[in-house]
């Protein structure tokens, strides 16, 4: 059976449990499926945030998840996987990102999805800007996110 | 070739993308930088630290070093945040 690819990048929240379903729907192969949610905190460094603003590059969003998904699928035995982001203007304990990776057994399930996320982070091009007593600014990106990313080219 | 513009380089240059000729001379990702920056003030204060920028020919990154020939889409914008 051909694994089932799902890429979306939408303004609507998403059901976690309606994108599993909808994953492992039919089949019978998967034994195991890891997810992955991020969601927008309350608070950055001790200052109250307000929402996020998540501007993204449309074409290339979709172009760069699904080069990392297609590396994710040639790297581990995976029967299928999801990837839903969100952009706009997402409020404090709102999800952001999804990431569902489906396989036979469990490790496959949880590197994949550990892989995705840390090449999502620091490879798909969205930016967030917060709102925050003192306005809105452009959240700074974090050194340790590539080396979360480049962790995973090391041999 | 059409240039885009992302998150606070956007807002910086005050456009989201435009289309550009720059001379011969102008040859990889970092001469594109530095021909930009020399347009006014905006592009100036958007590209006045060019190591923290990142740029992407036809949706893939690229280095800074890249030739740009042959270049549809050229984007240029701060390191990502998102995930």
């Amino acid at each position: 059976m051909t694994a089932n690819v799902t890429i979306r990048i939408q303004e609507a929240d998403f059901d976690i449990a309606q994108e599993i379903a909808a994953l492992t729907r039919g089949r019978t192969d998967i034994g195991a499926v890891v997810s992955f949610s991020g969601i927008c905190r309350g608070s950055e460094g001790g200052e109250t945030i307000a929402a996020l603003t998540l501007e993204h590059y449309p074409e290339m969003a979709e172009a760069e998840i699904a080069r990392h998904a297609e590396t994710a699928m040639s790297r581990w035995p995976l029967t299928g996987l999801s990837v839903i982001h969100r952009v706009g203007r997402i409020t404090p304990g709102e999800n952001i990102v999804l990431v569902l990776t489906a396989s036979m057994h469990r490790q496959a399930a949880f590197q994949a999805a550990e892989f995705l996320m840390d090449y999502l982070k620091a490879n798909a091009p969205f930016w967030k800007r917060e709102e925050n007593a003192s306005g809105t600014s452009w959240v700074d990106a974090r050194n340790h996110d590539d080396a979360a990313a480049a962790r995973w080219t090391k041999s | 070739m059409r240039v885009k513009y992302f998150a606070w380089v956007r807002e910086r240059i005050g456009k989201s993308e435009e289309t550009i000729e720059p001379p011969t001379s102008v040859r990889t990702v970092d001469d594109l930088i530095a021909w930009l920056a020399k347009r006014g003030e905006a592009y100036a204060h958007a590209f006045e630290t060019p190591r923290v920028i990142r740029a992407a020919i036809d949706h893939a990154h690229v280095k800074p070093d890249t030739i740009i020939a042959g270049a549809r889409e050229i984007a240029f914008f701060p390191p990502m945040t998102g995930g």
